[in-house]
């Protein structure tokens, strides 16, 4: 399937084995829309997807469409059923959304395991949703033409109805639903050409919009059993710290305290509300064993890192002899960059309400991570995995955090949930949110890169050091290969620039601090460190920096095609108002290629960024609007980061708490962003995350000239610019 | 005992006065439509009117509510100010998670109500209190300009 094209084997590898590895949790069975009936373990259905687990058509002609994939913004819940809608011929405005719950037929395409990450939904489902809403239209036709005795031929489908042109008759889907959901799987259907489609490439309106704006929208945090209390964990305030000893005599005695149970995490405060939990929280005495990781700080690692980058690490691409090369450089600069561990702090601070039975656990929570978190979930409870269910609310923002590998926040409430002995919801506040870990990495990078006589790069070293996402979890001999995590290195490895001599290489210390997938995961530093790297040559060769990358973009169409309609977009080359300066970068990211023209000016020595004109390729466009959604709130989100994001760590305590000092992008800091589709006709690729990567390095490229200072670290907040 | 009126409706809640607002509605009254978001004032998920004036409801004890109009996202189109701003979110797809936009709203609807036609900066400097990780700001404004049109175009 198409769908393989979005991810390394390697990584494709590792998903499906890890899949495997976490035993029992690939299970081959689904239950249909009505129940009772289970699938045998003899494997989930391969290509022929059956309609009924992710369409139900009503009596009344509702349609509801079973998304697989979890909303967390990025509008799945749209998204998905257009794919379904376009083929059934169904009536859009009779189209409903349900999550889906934890099952094998579910599964990501590319994963083998219910995941939402990778901005791979959409390409992932591509084929699938289109065959499963083909497959349901086939059937409902074939029900209506056996209803009437004629032949299939004569009859189409349109708008939810099944029609016969020469009787003038017609069916409503849900007239002939029951009959069709009884007729054998259609084995091959054939999908419709791109010129056809009704709704695929119109802009639509999000399906979830009416709830999200009456306060109708069920979140985790929202979600409200009888008899359940609300759950506030004491976590070590260093990274794998553990409880010595506590006092919880002063918590017991605040109103509305059930108890206060030690649990692997720290020290759990039950009580029936969240202000009562909190306020007894805030009492406890707690002595940490604290462990080395008391003795982290970010200044010290950066120097650890900055001595690592001296050296060569482990290769991961090489071309050509650069040493030599750049011997031989006309010109050469060396620049070594940093950018700091950053969270993901969603608006919505992470949670789980977890009803533990003595043989049954119902989970809800805002989850990427299905199948993981299920069968963690399951091993935790010490229950079978078929009798453990996850509710999937929607997502208060996702971005990576909830797509855990080692399932930290759902393992840590089924043991809350052991402990206590009733319903609960453990919350975490913004604090215990922002401190919690699972950040994207701290990264050095050494860059040294020169030229020829002829402007031209001939050589480019390039030396990472951070934290492998993978390595001390039991994924790491799947995704990293050779020692080097594919993510560490992604952007950096692939630089698409024509440079005969180049050297990419990785260090991967390991600590303490947990380390995961943001939005745009390594890619969210090597575009910073590459755009800024080649602009810096463009200047040395004394070139403008679109044609510059342009001329080095020959094998890379795409890559050059979205530079040159950004560039043109944006004005590249004409006056800007006084103050003003543009700054410009492209980046490839989950098959996705997106270039950013950034118009910058410095208010009182701060960066404001005026206006971001995008130019996006990711394939067919399924809602153009959505795609522009995607778009805007990946600069903001790149944004953030370049301008104000930083978690830091002094004696293994996080500095950052809250929105104060962890400040993500405002109304008031927030650019025009005006976004441009390339046209194709290649299959859709990913789209949450792409518009990400270039941001950073677009406003530092403009900053350069503004002020003749090469950004190299971030956040940019703290650079003096005058 | 604290006594409100919540979205029209007279209720006695037996909290704890110093409980914030924002955890009465929700553990007290179930009304989670407004948000947890930081607990310090500092994202505006937790916006509602309190008489008419917005307040956030994260770090307001709930004594302060009493014998006072509580008007949460739940009773926003109560007013034709807060249908024509919920409509205007709709028109223009505001949200993405979703999770900020009941405090987005009510903070618009209390800028419109005292300040029917405000200039960009106004409509900044009020905006600037609600947090969005999604980055919905542009739609933000450029939905509550249509709710200033459209009731402007109402009062005609």
């Amino acid at each position: 399937m198409k769908t393989t094209q979005t991810h390394s084997p390697a990584r494709r590898k590792f998903l499906t084995d890890s899949a495997a590895l976490v035993g029992g949790l690939v299970i081959g069975f689904y239950l249909p829309a009505k129940g009772g009936r289970a699938w045998a373990a003899e494997g989930p259905p391969k290509q022929v997807y059956p309609p009924n687990a992710f369409i139900r058509i009503a009596p009344d002609n509702t349609i509801t469409i079973v998304v697989n994939k979890s909303e967390m913004g990025q509008g799945v819940y749209t998204s998905l059923p257009m794919l379904i809608a376009e083929e059934l011929e169904a009536d859009w405005s009779l189209i409903r959304v349900e999550s889906a719950p934890v099952a094998a037929v579910y599964n990501h395409t590319g994963f083998g395991m219910q995941l939402t990450g990778g901005s791979s939904s959409i390409p992932s489902s591509w084929e699938q949703m289109r065959r499963v809403g083909a497959s349901a239209r086939i059937l409902l036709v074939r029900a209506a033409a056996q209803r009437w005795g004629v032949a299939e031929g004569e009859c189409r489908a349109e708008n939810s109805q099944v029609l016969h042109d020469a009787s003038s008759r017609r069916l409503s889907y849900g007239e002939v639903a029951d009959a069709a959901g009884k007729l054998p799987l259609p084995q091959d259907v054939a999908l419709k050409a791109p010129k056809d489609f009704k709704l695929i490439g119109k802009p639509v309106k999000r399906l979830d919009t009416p709830e999200k704006i009456s306060g109708r929208a069920q979140f985790g945090l929202d979600v409200y059993l009888p008899g359940m209390l609300t759950v506030l964990v004491a976590r070590s305030p260093v990274f794998g710290g553990k409880v010595k000893r506590f006092d919880a005599t002063a918590a017991r005695k605040v109103p509305g305290v059930q108890d206060v149970y030690q649990v692997p995490t720290g020290v759990a405060v039950a009580a029936n509300g969240f202000w009562p939990a909190k306020t007894a929280r805030d009492l406890l005495d707690i002595e940490w064993d604290e462990g080395t990781g008391a003795a982290l700080s970010t200044p010290k690692m950066l120097e650890e890192y900055r001595e690592l980058a001296q050296k060569p690490g482990l290769t991961a691409r090489k071309e050509g002899d650069p040493t030599q090369s750049m011997k031989g450089a006309h010109k050469t600069f060396r620049l070594e960059y940093a950018v700091p561990y950053l969270a993901h702090a969603a608006m919505e601070p992470l949670n789980v309400v977890v009803d533990l039975q003595p043989d049954h656990c119902a989970i809800w929570t805002g989850t990427q991570s299905q199948t993981m978190d299920h069968a963690m979930a399951a091993k935790t409870a010490g229950l079978k995995p078929e009798q453990v269910e996850i509710h999937t609310t929607y997502l208060g923002g996702g971005f990576g955090r909830r797509a855990n590998p080692m399932s930290d926040f759902v393992i840590e409430a089924v043991q809350v949930a052991k402990a206590v002995g009733r319903p609960v919801k453990v919350v975490w506040t913004r604090e215990d949110d922002m401190r919690g870990g699972y950040y994207r990495s701290l990264w050095v990078d050494r860059v040294e890169a020169g030229i020829g006589k002829d402007g031209k790069p001939v050589a480019w070293m390039h030396t990472i050091v951070g934290q492998s996402i993978v390595a001390g979890t039991p994924f790491e001999k799947f995704l990293a290969k050779d020692g080097i995590d594919v993510t560490s290195v992604e952007g950096a490895a692939t630089i698409p620039y024509a440079i005969p001599n180049l050297q990419v290489d990785l260090h991967s210390p390991r600590n303490p601090v947990p380390v995961l997938w943001w939005r745009s995961v390594g890619h969210s530093h090597t575009a910073f460190i590459v755009e800024t790297a080649i602009d810096e040559l463009a200047r040395l060769a004394g070139q403008d920096t679109v044609q510059y990358r342009m001329a080095l973009l020959d094998k890379f169409p795409r890559h050059a095609g979205v530079l040159k309609l950004a560039a043109e977009k944006a004005g590249w080359g004409k006056p800007l108002p006084a103050g003003h300066a543009h700054g410009v970068a492209v980046h490839q990211s989950f098959d996705s290629y997106v270039a950013e023209v950034a118009e910058v000016s410095l208010v009182n020595g701060k960066i404001r960024v005026h206006k971001v004109t995008c130019a996006v390729d990711c394939g067919m466009v399924v809602n153009p609007d959505g795609v522009r959604q995607q778009v805007e709130s990946a600069v903001a989100f790149g944004l953030s980061a370049a301008l104000h994001g930083e978690i830091s760590l002094d004696k293994g305590r996080v500095v950052q708490s809250n929105f104060h000092d962890y400040p993500p992008l405002r109304f008031s800091e927030m650019p025009v962003v005006d976004v441009h589709i390339m046209p194709s006709d290649i299959a859709p690729t990913g789209i949450g995350e792409p518009g990400t990567p270039p941001i950073a390095p677009a406003v530092a490229n403009a900053v350069f000239v503004l002020t003749g200072k090469r950004l190299h670290r971030m956040p940019f907040d703290q650079e003096t610019l005058a | 005992m604290i006594s409100m009126t919540v979205n029209g409706k007279a209720v006695k809640v037996d909290a704890d006065p110093n409980t914030p607002l924002l955890w009465v509605l929700r553990d007290h009254l179930q009304l989670t439509g407004t948000k947890y978001g930081c607990g310090m004032a500092l994202c505006g998920s937790c916006t509602v009117l309190l008489d008419g004036k917005a307040t956030r409801s994260c770090v307001t004890p709930v004594s302060t509510a009493n014998n006072k109009q509580v008007t949460t996202i739940e009773g926003i189109d109560e007013s034709p100010l807060g249908k024509a701003v919920q409509a205007a979110w709709q028109e223009v797809d505001v949200p993405q998670c979703g999770y900020c936009q009941s405090g987005q709203i009510v903070a618009a609807v209390a800028l419109l109500s005292e300040t029917p036609h405000p200039t960009e900066a106004q409509i900044t400097a009020t905006m600037d209190g609600n947090l969005c990780r999604c980055g919905t700001y542009n739609r933000i404004r450029s939905a509550i300009q249509k709710a200033v049109a459209e009731m402007e175009g109402g009062a005609k």
